[in-house]
């Protein structure tokens, strides 16, 4: 009980990405609508993130800027002071990325709906299957 | 300037690109120029990266003077050079395609569809050209958003199938991530070389073992390795003739090549042989492929859908060869191989198909007849690819054939070899069907409209198929007379496997 205790509560950042992302890959998968899909998959690369930023977090240390910046050469910088920024700016680029995932994907649905005026999965399929 | 080649090739289209977003915003003619221009200096480039990894081997360049592991790093070795020389001519030629097609396809759209495409290209050549993880991961994105834009841009159902592409490769791109991540939690590095130093002592490590699959599934369901491969004939059918073009040889290649890459150089040879041997396991998904994958072919009518799913058989043989890479003396020689083939006999089939939809709009098999003699050159085009890939020798199938049956034969996976033998029994049966129709067939040549004289599409299309038909018996026979030897051995050399070909 104890070791599962503490596998859930240690890493419990882990666990909370690993729900979102199966969240994620449920809503792209069992969903038929094609907006709740597009939000699973946010959900999935939300979860991806917060993977990420959690990885940078550090106990006891605080946040990347060094006071006094220009004249602290010669004091030693200690690394476990500070959380790795690192993951955190990898982030930026990937969050820059999902809103353009997001973008691109929400221009198709608009322009699905335009052809098949609904956006349930098995409706389309139909009408396409009609045509 | 010269030494600057690796920035330049990547910088030049994507600057293109954005001179022909503004610039064709108010001229439309200006577009085409530009991105001929932005491809010429990437051709120029790969020749001179070409000409560099021969003269002095592999290079590597610093982005911004920053020291790897810290700064982000170009790295050019001889399978770089490669796949940097095939990427940048092969969107040349679909890009002097692309002109006529465009302007028929999407008359509106042309400055946006040039912008799209050159960053596209922008894309495929900075993932093949990046030292780092993240980098690639980031070009991924730009090559694979720009790729569902390009596909959605085609008519009928071209939006639907390019949302399920989207969602399917995101999904992809996600595992991706996930599997640097977890490299990054186990090393703290994310620059490949850097990787391949650090990684050896912890390959016992779950963590390091997870990563390796999730970057193989992420890298499966982009490259459309069988089970995963759902979204691919849709997107393939429905996007814009130049498009297909290019998604099918290129991009396919491209994503292929950093499978490889991250397979043999991020996590080496050492760590599929001993720590997780799962390369049995991808010949066995590989073998699936080809043989689903020529199955369903046969059952298409529609030509550019048959095309889509013989794509998938043949990145089965990629990938079967690459599974043999480890236990056999060939290495990765017939992956190498197949990478060039199959992106010039495609690219020629795509082409040919394409011209036909131009012309009569064609798509189906059935109301082929007499397309022979109504568009000669470019049926031509189409059956020199077609024998090419059924293995005619000196085509430059028949060169993939032998050495990946050799390599199975070595591996004692005869089992592949039937394989092989049996997907070419099925390639007979789906292009022997399509040259039947064009050429014997002629009770229902009325149909096609027009008169009965000889009705070609135009030169700046017919060329390049052309070019590409031909190509896929040069380079046969260059293969067989051995002359590229040398360079494949030093490919197989640089990640440790084999010895000479």
């Amino acid at each position: 009980m104890e070791v599962l205790l503490d596998v859930l509560i240690s890493r419990v950042n882990y666990w909370v990405y690993i729900v979102l992302m199966m969240i994620g890959l449920y809503g792209i998968i069992a969903k038929k609508n094609l907006v709740k899909k597009i939000i699973g998959m946010n959900i999935l690369q939300t979860a991806v993130i917060l993977f990420f930023i959690s990885i940078g977090a550090k106990k006891n240390a605080t946040i990347p800027i060094i006071e006094h910046g220009h004249d602290a050469a010669h004091t030693a910088v200690t690394a476990t002071h500070y959380i790795n920024p690192l993951p955190h700016v990898l982030m930026l680029t990937a969050i820059v990325v999902a809103v353009a995932t997001l973008g691109v994907a929400l221009t198709l649905v608009i322009k699905v709906h335009q052809q098949y005026h609904t956006l349930e999965e098995n409706e389309i399929l139909e009408r396409i299957r009609e045509a | 300037m010269l030494h600057q080649f690796p920035a330049i090739i990547v910088v030049a289209p994507l600057i293109a690109s954005i001179f022909i977003f503004f610039f064709g915003w108010r001229n439309k003619q200006l577009a085409f120029p530009l991105a001929m221009g932005g491809l010429s200096v990437c051709v120029v480039s790969a020749a001179v990266a070409l000409d560099s990894v021969l003269r002095y081997g592999p290079t590597q360049y610093q982005l911004g003077g920053w020291q790897p592991p810290w700064g982000i790093e170009f790295r050019v070795d001889h399978l770089t050079a490669f796949m940097l020389a095939l990427v940048s001519l092969l969107g040349w030629l679909a890009a002097v395609y692309a002109k006529k097609s465009v302007e028929q396809e999407l008359p509106e759209k042309i400055s946006l569809f040039w912008t799209l495409y050159m960053l596209l290209i922008t894309g495929l050549l900075g993932i093949i050209i990046t030292g780092d993880m993240f980098n690639l991961f980031v070009l991924l994105e730009v090559a694979s958003l720009s790729g569902y834009a390009l596909v959605a841009s085609g008519r009928d159902k071209a939006p639907f199938a390019s949302l399920r592409y989207l969602i399917i490769g995101t999904i992809g791109a996600s595992f991706y991530l996930i599997g640097i991540g977890y490299l990054y939690v186990a090393t703290g590095s994310l620059n490949m070389e850097d990787l391949r130093m650090l990684l050896p002592d912890l390959y016992g490590s779950r963590v390091v073992q997870t990563a390796f699959v999730f970057i193989f599934i992420g890298f499966a369901i982009k490259i459309a390795l069988f089970p995963l491969h759902s979204w691919q004939p849709d997107a393939y059918t429905y996007a814009p003739s130049a498009v297909s073009v290019i998604i099918s040889t290129a991009v396919a290649k491209t994503f292929v090549y950093a499978l490889i890459r991250i397979i043999f150089s991020v996590f080496t040879l050492g760590f599929i042989k001993e720590i997780l041997p799962v390369f049995g396991i991808i010949c066995w998904a590989a073998a699936v492929a080809i043989i689903i994958g020529s199955i369903f072919a046969i059952n298409q009518y529609n030509l550019k859908r048959m095309l889509a799913y013989s794509s998938i058989a043949n990145v089965g043989y990629i990938i079967l060869a690459v599974g043999l890479a480890p236990s056999s003396s060939l290495g990765l020689t017939p992956a190498v191989m197949h990478i060039l083939n199959h992106a010039v006999i495609k690219g020629c089939m795509f082409m040919a198909a394409c011209g036909f939809i131009y012309r009569y709009n064609l798509w189906d098999i059935r109301q082929f007849a007499g397309l022979g003699r109504r568009m000669p050159y470019t049926s031509l085009a189409m059956i020199l690819a077609a024998l090419a890939m059924i293995g005619m020798p000196p085509g430059v199938g028949f060169v993939t054939k032998w050495y990946l049956i050799r390599a199975a034969l070595e591996a004692r996976g005869y089992v592949f070899v039937a394989v092989i033998f049996a997907s070419t029994l099925l390639m007979i049966v789906y292009f022997w069907r399509v040259i039947e129709i064009m050429y014997i067939r002629t009770e229902k040549e009325a149909i096609l409209p027009g008169g009965g004289g000889v009705n070609e599409i135009p030169a700046s299309m017919l060329v390049p198929g052309l070019f590409l038909g031909v190509l896929s018996f040069v380079f046969g026979i260059v293969w067989i007379s051995g002359t590229l030897h040398p360079f494949l051995g030093a490919i197989n050399t640089g990640f440790g496997l084999g010895g000479t070909p």
